[in-house]
């Protein structure tokens, strides 16, 4: 489709859509008549910088149907993202919407080379988190054969991938490098297995990364974008050129921003990324921003394909992390920790990359006037780490590892990044 | 029938321990036994000393987490055996020892614990005549 | 879908007695002829002189071979696979690294006949599309996530992906989604109470639930009634088994005295493991499934290795289907925890990897505050080291090698040597202290 087509495109779907949001969702409506902006003031692509941002504050405020455009009998999946305090994000899906998160992904691994003859093991966790569902759902709508695999179990998931012949992988791209490292412990040779392509993503990675990847597994590997909001991975993929990820702009359409300003940057710029849903039912979003640092690239991809390109993240505007693919706010930390009286409000998240699998250690300070008696032996102190543990693991929907520090230990600081110490090198 | 005894969170890294005692000396408190209980991570501290909730004072106006617990002393004879008999009587009226540590002092065996059951412990104490050390006699080991 | 009909597929569930023997013997012919492309089957067809055109009656199954779990693990990974693999669209494979996995095979057509025998057990226990599905079940190679997730969908109701575990996130969905329908294992139903109490959240008054699936794990009707009179949820009894597709398999009606063998798509026998002859209606034998709709990989007779027994072949709510008592045990050393199935050779495997450790182990299931759990004691190999944190560290360590290979975490203690009784000939590994199977 040449650039053309698709920015007419682009303006029909989005002019639609804001009709659509203004008749369905409160919200929307009652931000654009404020704005005094009609759905008929909008016309063409280039209208969308009239219309209002939605931040992740607007989900949380609206929890948990609130931004929902379609009935709730129409919606047939939810699937749920960290939110940053005890909410998660919510986002509903129609049966349509499921058929274009399948259809897109499915564009995702035809890039990659993936067909129908090509079996394809799906290692991202399945259940609220789109990684998993979505991918499954895409291998099946290509017709290749999907294994379910998830997370955990690395053994036997590697035991399947030299059995089967398995030549696809999706999984978070720590994930794959912990795959290298089990196969060499097992005795498997790169030799061993027919993997050729793997999709990788939901965390940030790097060039030297990838080229470690491909060395270890002997298999090419690509970016996966996605995040939950927008629909799932999908969003967007890198090609054979392996050179910037095509966003498929005709669902998604992509802007980037100054974080301070607001106001959008040119090509090449580095910026925050924000994305307008141009054809979702289920939770139609305006302008979200993604809080992920990139840039959109100008010129044409070799590979033929003229959708526009987006660069690799290179950080975020806020203090979110992303650990083993979950993202992970301090401030969800700190309200877990609030809510137990045995510890001091002060609190660091210390991430770190062991054996390339991500590791979060949460240290809390025991409050010196809750360390009574019945402290006084190892058995009680473990059960009130373990406490804590599952209450954090309820809030971040990953296991963290707690350490409880002596009153008065852990550094006062101020600023973003005052409650992590990240030892990853991304 | 039973005494105090300062029980400290300690980190297991080094110099956490010797920042508790260093301010037990400042104090001029007079420790009688320390014992640590460790895991990887950290340790719980248990000190008897001749004046325990001083000691307790200085240690939580230096930030550190300790508190008192009510644990039974009792004086045995310095012979094999001894301590074999002694847990034997909980032991029997369905008693669990929680910890136990035990010194030497004025050529006594010293019998340090903690039970599940307190009530019933004292019992068994009062019952066997069983010789313990009261928290008034810590302040004469000064 | 007919949202005022009691069935989701009429068509198949009032059919007579009559018209499901007639279906059965056109389907068990199809069955064959597709099996006979498949060279394990091809082979003993064969040797046992049998075509397809010899089936003229559902009982004519008798004259087939039967299939065990060691020919699936014998044909490993594609040997039983009746269809090229490109026409394959989803491989689900058993838990543990012991041995080689079983390998099940999908087209997509299995797939959809799947989704709609799951979708029809939804429907018959009051579900219709206006319902929030919260699918509480471990996803991924596990059956019971997926083949919930594809039933609900197809039904048309707001399915949550919850997946397992994480009681207190659950919770805030089913208050904030209005959840009226749970599947989950029954034990973990049980837990799901005490948060809830712990939280203060009374399930009557705080939350729409109405109907709960609960199965992959053995439970008594004790059990079940406790469960529904703690959360005044009425409970349906679901059974499945990856071999023959998954969840979907057999379900309770409403009118709960017994579950539903979908006949138009299994041919039920109940046998006795030892002469392998069939068993009197009433009498509990093991039972054995041929499947009469896969594609990918149709397996006749296959040895579940559950013990259970016919209650009937009609019932007042109109279906004939035959209705089969709740599984009662099993004829082999499978252990089934949270609905993970778990052998002990498994557990011993995994021990012996650790050089810390004598060979002297004992499995103990219990059931503690509802929860199913396993304890495995195992021996120290040296008497003892006084370091309490490498205990602790090689405990740990244990704990994650285990969990890897069964998916749950187990209790593990260290005990000194000599300290578990040994026993003469074969070993007592295995205590089931559970009240399960009355």
């Amino acid at each position: 489709m040449s650039r053309d087509e698709m920015s007419a495109l682009q303006g029909k779907r989005l002019h639609k859509i804001v009709e659509y949001v203004y008749h369905n969702v409160p919200f929307y409506r009652h931000k654009l008549q404020e704005m005094d902006i009609r759905p008929d003031d909008i016309q063409t692509i280039e209208d969308i910088r009239k219309l209002p941002f939605t931040t992740k504050k607007d989900l949380r405020d609206n929890y948990p149907f609130g931004l929902q455009a379609a009935p709730q009998s129409e919606i047939i999946r939810v699937h749920a993202s960290s939110g940053t305090t005890g909410n998660p994000t919510i986002v509903g899906y129609t049966r349509k919407d499921i058929g274009v998160w399948s259809e897109c992904m499915a564009r995702c691994l035809t890039a990659y080379g993936i067909t129908r003859d090509d079996t394809f093991s799906v290692a991202y966790g399945y259940g609220l988190f789109t990684g998993g569902l979505g991918a499954h759902y895409g291998v099946e709508h290509l017709g290749a054969s999907v294994i379910p695999a998830g997370t955990g179990n690395t053994e036997k998931h590697l035991k399947l991938i030299r059995d089967l012949g398995i030549t696809g992988i999706a999984c978070t791209p720590s994930y794959a490098l912990y795959l290298a490292e089990t196969m060499e412990t097992m005795g498997i040779k790169k030799e061993d297995l027919k993997l050729r392509a793997g999709a990788f993503g939901a965390e940030p990675w790097t060039e030297s990364m990838r080229k470690e990847i491909e060395d270890r597994l002997g298999l090419k590997g690509y970016n996966l974008y996605g995040l939950s909001e927008i629909m799932g991975p999908c969003v967007s993929y890198e090609c054979q050129e392996q050179d910037g990820s095509h966003i498929c702009e005709d669902h998604f359409y992509p802007e980037v921003i100054n974080p301070v300003t607001l106001e959008s940057l040119p090509n090449g710029q580095t910026g925050e990324l924000v994305f307008t849903t141009l054809t979702k039912e289920g939770m139609p979003l305006l302008r979200y921003r993604t809080r992920d640092l990139c840039s959109l690239m100008p010129g044409q991809c070799g590979c033929g394909r003229t959708s526009i390109r987006m660069s690799r993240i290179e950080g975020r505007s806020d203090d979110m992390l992303i650990i083993r693919g979950i993202n992970v706010f301090p401030s969800q930390v700190e309200s877990v920790v609030l809510s137990m009286p045995e510890f001091a409000p002060r609190y660091m998240l210390v991430v770190d990359r062991v054996n390339n699998l991500d590791t979060l250690q949460v240290q809390v300070e025991l409050r010196q006037e809750y360390f009574t008696a019945t402290f006084d032996t190892p058995a009680a102190i473990n059960e009130l780490e373990k406490r804590l543990a599952s209450k954090l693991k309820s809030v971040l929907s990953i296991s963290a590892k707690v350490q409880l520090k002596a009153p008065g230990t852990i550094e006062r600081s101020q600023g973003k990044s005052a409650h992590i110490i990240d030892k990853r090198k991304l | 029938m039973t005494i105090h005894q300062l029980s400290v969170f300690l980190e297991n890294t080094t110099g956490t321990l010797v920042q508790v005692l260093r301010q037990l000396k400042k104090a001029n408190v007079q420790l009688v036994a320390i014992t640590i209980a460790d895991t990887a991570e950290y340790g719980i501290l248990r000190i008897v000393c001749a004046e325990p909730l001083r000691a307790c004072e200085v240690l939580k106006e230096a930030g550190i987490a300790v508190a008192i617990s009510d644990v039974f002393a009792l004086e045995l004879d310095n012979k094999p055996g001894c301590a074999s008999d002694v847990i034997d009587l909980f032991s029997q009226a369905g008693i669990s020892i929680a910890y136990v540590y035990t010194f030497l002092y004025g050529g006594k065996g010293i019998l340090v614990f903690r039970t599940d059951n307190t009530e019933l412990a004292r019992k068994t104490i009062a019952e066997n005549n069983l010789p313990f050390i009261a928290e008034d006699a810590l302040a004469q080991w000064k | 879908m007919n949202i005022d009909s009691p069935y989701l597929h009429p068509e198949y569930e009032t059919l007579s007695r009559e018209e499901i023997s007639k279906l059965q013997t056109e389907r068990l012919q199809e069955t064959v002829r597709r099996c006979a492309k498949v060279p394990f089957y091809e082979r003993k067809f064969r040797e046992m002189g049998i075509k397809a055109e010899d089936i003229t009656s559902p009982q004519d199954v008798r004259k087939l071979p039967f299939t065990t779990k060691q020919d699936l693990r014998d044909t490993y990974p594609f040997g039983l696979a009746a269809v090229p693999l490109t026409d394959c669209v989803r491989l689900h494979s058993s838990s543990g690294t012991t041995g080689n996995p079983t390998v099940i095979l999908h087209t997509k057509n299995d797939l959809d006949e799947w989704a709609n025998q799951v979708a029809r057990n939804l429907w018959m226990v009051g579900l219709r599309p206006d319902d929030v599905f919260q699918n509480s079940s471990g996803y991924g190679m596990f059956t019971g996530g997926l083949g919930f997730q594809y039933g609900a969908e197809r039904m048309g109701m707001l399915t949550v992906p919850a997946a397992a575990g994480n009681s207190l996130r659950q919770i805030k969905f089913i208050k904030d989604f209005g959840t009226t329908a749970i599947h989950a294992v029954p034990s973990y139903l049980t837990r799901l109470y005490e948060v809830m109490q712990e939280q203060g959240v009374d399930p009557r008054r705080d939350t729409k639930l109405r109907v709960f699936a609960i199965g992959a794990e053995p439970h008594s009707e004790e059990q079940r009634q406790r469960i529904e009179k703690m959360f005044g949820v009425k409970a349906y009894n679901s059974f499945g088994m990856s071999e023959m597709c998954g969840p979907g398999v057999g379900f309770e009606c409403q009118e709960q005295n017994g579950l539903h063998f979908w006949e138009d798509y299994y041919i039920v026998e109940i046998v006795n493991p030892e002469t392998l002859e069939p068993v009197p209606d009433g009498e509990i034998g093991e039972l054995v499934l041929t499947t009469l709709r896969r594609e990918a990989m149709p397996l006749i007779r296959y040895r579940t290795r559950d013990l259970t027994r016919v209650l009937g072949r009609t019932c007042p709510c109109g279906r004939n289907h035959i209705r089969l008592d709740r599984m009662r045990g099993r004829s082999d050393d499978m252990m089934v925890l949270r609905g993970v199935n778990i052998f002990p050779i498994q557990i011993e495997k995994i021990l012996m990897t650790f050089p810390e450790l004598a060979s002297n182990y004992l499995i103990t299931l219990t059931t503690d505050n509802d929860n199913d759990n396993m304890t495995v004691e195992v021996e120290l190999a040296e008497m003892f080291t006084d370091d309490y944190a490498r205990l602790q560290s090689l405990t740990k360590s244990i704990t994650r090698a285990l969990k890897d290979e069964i998916l749950l975490t187990p209790i593990v203690k260290l005990v000194p040597k000599g300290s578990l009784p040994v026993s003469e000939g074969k070993a007592v590994r295995v205590v089931d202290k559970r009240k399960v199977y009355q």
